[in-house]
């Protein structure tokens, strides 16, 4: 299971495939935006692989989650940094792990707050599937089934690897 | 209970330490007023945005109650509350249903009947908020917006913000509060906040006619002359006299006061060279305050404003999320029960 992880591999493929569909959509001057915290690292590294000029996005969705009403605020909010004008671009937006899909909305409400992009690209290192909402990535580095005993985290900054969990 | 004893039965916060009401900032520890200026910093990023809102409190209605009239405490509370996507009311008691003989309780309980979630009080009489969120209605978080000579502990909270940006942190800050204190809210509030969060010294700097008996028991040393007090200063906060409760004859005159108290060029060059200096306002110029100085380079007057909207978006949303996290809760354990 481990080697089937390797950070490097799902790195590969995710810049493999986004470079694939940038191309098929035509899209030669995107931004990324990272969802705090994996994406954050993943947009710091993606950013570089496909050699994008200029500083990339922080977004921390704690304001725009839709279970506030029933766990209150998130304590340990930062604030979000888009050092760039949204409006018009297009814009990749990556996390490390997508499940529900809930906080894809968030920080797609969140991102239209800025101005309306052009067109927003989802990225995804590892989709675990269970779905609650119909949000799909556009590219993702591992499609993953786990046992419902099973963990996945993204560790890092430095270096990123992947970690796997099992519980009792 | 201790003012730092967190014990179960805390009127401000939930049984997990959460932001419920807020009251004043006795018994609140460091962590937590941490946790409301960090909470803040990321409401500012809001506040640049080209569409400054969040969802937070979409569809929860905040009532401003102010039974004392207040122009910007009023309306930064209101920008708040809007830019928390809070539906808002305001209601100027002093002119409306108290004057047709309803009681203040009644007047209470017809808006938390109206499905009010929270009430902002701004009141004369010291404590009101206080007996509000404790006897009137409990389920509706109260936020302290100024009572009496008590406490203002959004004011403080927002000053904190402030010296925060500018300074880095409180440790090793000498900070002087100058002028009126005994008919302060504010000056109590930061007292209490500088010395749980740090600063190595609070220093009171007035006549002896504005403070109030023992004030060194709220943990800050006195200084009568302001030459003396402004020496190695970092942050000069400057509090406005009061003229509509000077009843007694309790100075001189405004220009006596002036000249021993106002804060001018001159005296603030007494200061560290990069003392800041703040206002609560509104400034009362050529009364506490010299022009030059209050629109020099080293005022943060304005930024004391534009932090005021993210404290109160902060102390209001954390509050917020401890009621509805409370409710949740008790629903769970009727649940289980």
């Amino acid at each position: 299971m481990t080697a089937q992880l390797d950070i490097n591999v799902l790195l590969d493929d995710l810049e493999t495939g986004l470079r694939r569909v940038l191309e098929e959509r035509g899209v030669d001057s995107p931004v990324i935006v990272g969802i705090r915290t994996g994406g954050v690292w993943l947009a710091d590294t993606l950013s570089k692989r496909l050699g994008l000029e200029g500083p990339f996005g922080e977004l921390d969705i704690s304001f725009y989650r839709d279970d506030f009403s029933r766990i209150g605020l998130n304590p340990t909010v930062k604030p979000s940094s888009l050092p760039f004008d949204t409006e018009g671009r297009d814009i990749i937006l990556i996390d490390d792990v997508i499940m529900s899909g809930r906080t894809i909305r968030a920080a797609m409400n969140e991102i239209f707050d800025y101005g309306r992009p052009a067109s927003i690209i989802l990225a995804t290192l590892i989709d675990l599937g269970a779905r609650e909402l119909p949000i799909q990535p556009d590219v993702a580095g591992r499609t993953l089934a786990l046992a419902e005993n099973q963990r996945v985290k993204l560790r890092g900054p430095d270096p990123l690897r992947i970690e796997l969990q099992e519980t009792a | 209970m201790t003012a730092n004893d967190p014990s179960p039965n805390h009127l401000q916060l939930t049984r997990d330490g959460q932001l419920r009401h807020f009251l004043t900032l006795d018994g609140l520890e460091r962590g937590l007023l941490t946790d409301i200026l960090d909470t803040a910093d990321s409401f500012i990023e809001v506040g640049e945005r080209t569409i400054k809102k969040v969802p937070l409190l979409r569809g929860r209605t905040v009532v401003n109650l102010f039974f004392e009239s207040s122009t910007r405490t009023r309306s930064t509370f209101e920008l708040a509350a809007k830019r928390l996507s809070a539906d808002v009311l305001n209601l100027d008691i002093s002119t409306s249903a108290t004057s047709k003989g309803e009681s203040l309780s009644d007047t209470l309980l017809n808006l938390e009947a109206m499905a009010s979630d929270m009430f902002v009080v701004r009141h004369s009489q010291s404590g009101a908020p206080h007996f509000i969120a404790e006897s009137v209605t409990p389920g509706v978080a109260i936020i302290n917006a100024g009572d009496g000579r008590h406490a203002h502990p959004t004011q403080a909270m927002l000053d904190m913000l402030t010296i925060r940006q500018h300074k880095g942190g409180f440790g090793g800050l000498k900070v002087a509060i100058v002028g009126d204190v005994l008919h302060s809210r504010v000056a109590r509030s930061q007292i209490r906040a500088l010395n749980e969060l740090g600063a190595e010294e609070v220093r009171i700097i007035a006549p002896g006619t504005l403070l109030p008996r023992d004030v060194e028991s709220l943990g800050c040393t006195v200084e009568y002359d302001m030459a003396r007090g402004m020496k190695d200063l970092d942050v000069v906060i400057m509090l406005r006299l009061q003229k509509e409760r000077m009843e007694g004859a309790l100075l001189p005159s405004e220009r006596e006061f002036y000249r021993l108290y106002g804060l001018n060029q001159e005296k603030l060059a007494l200061a560290h060279p990069e003392c800041i200096v703040m206002h609560p306002g509104p400034i009362n110029r050529g009364v506490e305050i010299e022009s030059a100085v209050a629109d020099g380079p080293q005022s943060v007057i304005l930024n004391q404003v534009t932090n005021g909207i993210a404290i109160r978006m902060a102390v209001m949303s954390m509050a917020m999320g401890g009621q509805v996290a409370e409710r949740q809760q008790k629903q769970s354990e009727r649940g289980t029960a």
